[in-house]
């Protein structure tokens, strides 16, 4: 598994997808990753799980962490590119109320 | 560097009462780290597979209720203790799945675990593991000591 982050300095958006699974042996790895963007400045996130084959509650509970950080410092944070089975995930957890979900990537992306 | 997974595996097969079909048994010792969830997960969930259990049962549902066990057992129960394992038994029968897992811990009673939905607790960061595989099984036991768990899929 990995995480990839990218900027698309058009639009500003940081871009960070998640290639296999977001459990617990990693979920540190991917907030470690977020963190530094923020650091850097970076206001605008879109996590991407188009490549994600599934997510534990640990990494739920990043994603929620996360999704606190990021708004205490003015920013937003999008998710994108959720299968069925994923978004099955947050309507179970009722975290679909908590984030903002878009179909994929790009969408989220515009929707800043 | 992480350490090999050392699993210790067993396979074995039973006739299954008043039918021809078998029932296939494999036992996995895991040692109490983080770093095998995820190999641990997929190798049942490959062992399913190869059982016939439907792909969306295998691939998703076996590996996000496995690795929340898992993970309870190896941080909660046993406490991340390298001295104590996780005993992990699936059984693949005709009409269900049942997936047993037990730590050397205490236990714990998962009577007092409160509902992650409620409006006060949904921004919180953890709470939502057994939740969930309540959500995603067709049933879910104890034992009394609340170490062990067994988590029962049928198969439609």
């Amino acid at each position: 598994m990995s995480f990839t982050v990218r900027k698309d300095d058009a639009t500003g958006v940081v871009h960070v997808r998640i290639d296999g699974q977001l459990i617990v042996g990693n979920r540190h790895d991917l907030k470690k990753k977020v963190l530094d963007a923020m650091d850097e400045g970076e206001r605008k996130i879109v996590i991407d799980f188009t490549e994600t084959g599934y997510i534990d509650s640990s990494g739920l509970g990043v994603l929620v962490s996360l999704s606190k950080k990021i708004r205490e410092v003015g920013g937003d944070l999008r998710l994108a590119g959720l299968n069925d089975d994923l978004r099955t995930l947050f309507e179970l957890t009722k975290l679909d109320t908590l984030f903002t979900i878009m179909g994929s990537a790009e969408e989220a992306a515009g929707s800043f | 560097m992480t350490a090999p997974l050392r699993l210790y595996v067993r396979r074995s097969e039973t006739p299954e009462p008043d039918s021809d079909a078998r029932r296939v048994q494999i036992s996995l010792r895991v040692p109490t780290d983080l770093d095998v969830v995820e190999e641990t997960v997929d190798l049942v969930a490959r062992h399913c597979l190869a059982c016939g259990v439907p792909p969306r049962a295998a691939r998703f549902i076996v590996r996000v209720v496995l690795c929340e066990t898992l993970a309870n057992a190896i941080v909660h129960g046993n406490q991340m203790d390298p001295s104590k394992r996780v005993e992990v038994r699936v059984e693949v029968g005709s009409s269900e799945v049942s997936l047993h897992v037990r730590d050397e811990g205490n236990g714990f009673n998962p009577g007092l675990i409160p509902d992650p939905t409620e409006p006060d607790r949904i921004d919180l960061t953890q709470g939502r593991g057994l939740f969930l595989i309540r959500q995603l099984v067709d049933e879910v036991h104890f034992n009394e000591r609340g170490n062990a768990i067994c988590m029962i899929m049928r198969r439609e």
